[in-house]
């Protein structure tokens, strides 16, 4: 019972750090990255790719850090996302899909179709929790998700450049004219969200291995964990990733295993009709 | 709309009639196939096109639609009704489901339908895969027949292929008429400002869920058409990436332009056909021009071209403004 629940709320804390960044994206500049589950996928494999042409594990996390920050964070905001951003949300959200196809058939015809094994941070072991043995991975997970989101939480509300990004979230014309860059501010964002798919790919594909159809799942888990947690708040993100890879867990160890994808879209549907502003969002600012 | 521009128009209107007619008849099966392919698609995408370019409702559930059209018109079929029975009850049922489906999301809030069609988009998936006494599960339904209609046997792919011309044709007159119908005009109006057509006396969220569910039930029709086409029905074309795959002909064609679903649809069905000659790199070229187009113009190709007309169109008003213009010199000429 208990070790469900951790290692619920160890996938969940995954979901959770994807689901920010999902969030933050949204609410700085109005992205709706279909490529999220994908933007997750990717750096797996270029830490392989860097291992592959011999350089040892920690160096092939620190380029595969740098590279994505540079291609999903910075790259993906100059040149697809601020030139589409005043068209409005749909067309960009349609070619963030199209990314998604780009991306998975990339790594699908470039590495491999196979599922690649990933080496872990920690070791294979089992620890103590209050008598009970837990999964030294498990804890590990949730100990580095937690840290992640703390230092976010703690550098969007007590530092200035946090508050100029919430300025930027909240009203970015005022925020302009108060002296605000707001271009910086998403770049700013757009460059968090690649640190947290970064992370919660090394965190996720020791478990899951690394494939080219992973982000799937992982973007769609993202997704709705946002949604029902609340669009437009980090709180909600993260609430909403941890309460899905609970009840994830307990679908899977309870329910029958056609339909326990199923659970986490009724929980989405019943949000949507009695919380649409999400468990703890507030209802939408912004006119129609 | 300028005359010349309703000159351009009817013309690439005909070359299209024209060319889907006759071109068919130097092709092999497998080209006849895709052809009816794209017939089914549009169809899906012109009711889409309905629901987001008109009405300004973004559905992800368009494939689940097809799908639940598809299932209803193989079951049917397959139990010795009538394919027009088929089509029928796949446009009624469709119409039904996407009323029963809109109507709690569109009470709450308009962008939530995009998130509640989502959720219902993957539990269709799962019904259909599931619920094997009903869909045979993953082993889908072999054997839809294709019935004949109007006593000319559609058993032969040339034939089945101007079968789904032809739905597509009535599909087509029939939106038309829809769009410019006092119905039509109230989704347009409820897209480009709720608040004011709401204080106009058109009923927004009556009108929002009326478009959204004559979209959906263009979708049961496009999957009723879709069953005798494949013959075969099984859970794994109507998953999420079809819906997504209908929005994204719906955008790239160009959204709110009548005939941007059809070109959406030929861009999606039929240009990763041309481009499998590059092997297997056709899906990432396919996306990287669906990027390019969508960053070169976000309102779609035809976006494009109503740019272009655009600008035509002011150059040559400016110029006869200029010649009207009495200049400096011509002043001192007199």
């Amino acid at each position: 019972m208990l070790n469900l629940v951790i290692s619920g709320l160890a996938t969940g804390s995954i979901y959770a750090l994807v689901a920010v960044g999902f969030t933050l994206l949204w609410q700085t500049s109005q992205t709706i990255n279909f490529a999220q589950g994908e933007f997750v996928m990717l750096p797996a494999f270029v830490v392989l790719a860097a291992m592959h042409a011999g350089l040892p594990f920690p160096m092939a996390i620190l380029v595969g850090l740098v590279a994505c920050v540079f291609v999903l964070g910075i790259l993906f905001q100059r040149v697809l996302v601020a030139p589409m951003l005043k068209h409005g949300v749909l067309p960009l959200a349609v070619a963030t899909m199209a990314l998604s196809i780009l991306m998975r058939e990339s790594v699908k015809e470039f590495y491999s179709a196979e599922a690649q094994p990933f080496p872990s941070l920690l070791p294979d072991a089992t620890v103590d929790v209050l008598g009970i043995a837990v999964s030294l991975q498990s804890v590990g997970v949730l100990v580095a998700s937690v840290i992640a989101v703390t230092a976010l939480q703690v550098f969007i509300n007590r530092t200035s450049i946090g508050a100029q990004m919430q300025a930027t979230a909240q009203n970015p014309t005022v925020a302009r004219i108060l002296g605000v860059p707001v271009e910086r501010m998403i770049l700013i964002t757009f460059v968090i969200n690649a640190v947290l798919v970064v992370l919660a790919s090394l965190l996720v594909t020791p478990i899951y291995l690394a494939k080219f159809s992973s982000g799937e799942i992982l973007g769609m888990a993202a997704f709705i964990a946002a949604i029902v947690g609340g669009f437009n708040q980090v709180r909600g993100a993260i609430a909403g990733g941890l309460l899905l890879g609970v009840v994830d867990n307990f679908a899977a160890a309870y329910l029958s295993a056609q339909y326990r994808t199923a659970v986490p879209l009724f929980i989405l549907i019943a949000v949507i009709l009695f919380r649409p502003q999400g468990l703890f969002g507030r209802s939408e600012e912004r006119a129609v | 709309m300028t005359p010349r521009a309703r000159l351009i128009g009817i013309a690439a209107a005909a070359c299209l009639v024209a060319i889907l007619l006759f071109l068919p008849l130097g092709l092999n099966t497998y080209g006849l196939f895709i052809l009816s392919m794209w017939a089914v698609m549009s169809i899906a995408a012109m009711g889409l096109n309905l629901t987001l370019g008109y009405a300004g409702q973004v559905s992800l559930a368009q494939g689940a639609f097809v799908g639940i059209g598809a299932y209803t018109a193989a079951l049917l079929t397959i139990n010795g009704y009538s394919l027009a029975l088929a089509f029928a009850a796949a446009a009624l049922l469709c119409f039904a489901v996407g009323w029963l489906l809109g109507y709690p999301a569109l009470r709450v809030q308009h962008h939530y339908l995009a998130f509640v069609t989502l959720a219902f988009s993957t539990l269709a998936y799962l019904v259909f895969r599931n619920e094997e006494w009903l869909t045979k599960g993953i082993y889908g339904i072999s054997g839809v027949p294709r019935p004949a209609a109007l006593g000319i046997d559609l058993a032969k792919p040339l034939p089945f292929y101007y079968f789904c011309l032809a739905i597509l044709a009535v599909v087509v007159v029939a939106v038309w008429w829809l769009v410019k119908s006092p119905w039509g005009r109230a989704f347009v109006a409820i897209r480009e400002n709720p608040l004011r057509a709401r204080s106009l006396g058109v009923n927004t969220s009556r009108y929002t869920l009326l478009a959204f569910a004559i979209g959906s039930g263009l979708g049961g029709i496009a999957g009723a058409l879709y069953a005798p086409l494949v013959e075969f029905v099984d859970p794994s074309p109507f998953t999420l990436l079809l819906s997504l795959n209908l929005l994204m002909m719906v955008i790239v064609g160009g959204s709110g332009y009548f005939a941007g679903p059809l070109l959406g649809a030929i861009i999606a069905v039929l240009l990763p056909e041309w481009l499998r000659a590059i092997q297997s790199y056709y899906l990432i070229l396919y996306a990287l021009l669906v990027m390019a187009i969508l960053m070169w113009s976000p309102t779609g190709i035809l976006g494009i071209a109503d740019a272009w007309l655009e600008r035509r169109r002011s150059i040559a008003r400016s110029r006869a403004l200029a010649e009207k213009t009495p200049t400096l010199a011509s002043g001192e000429d007199a």
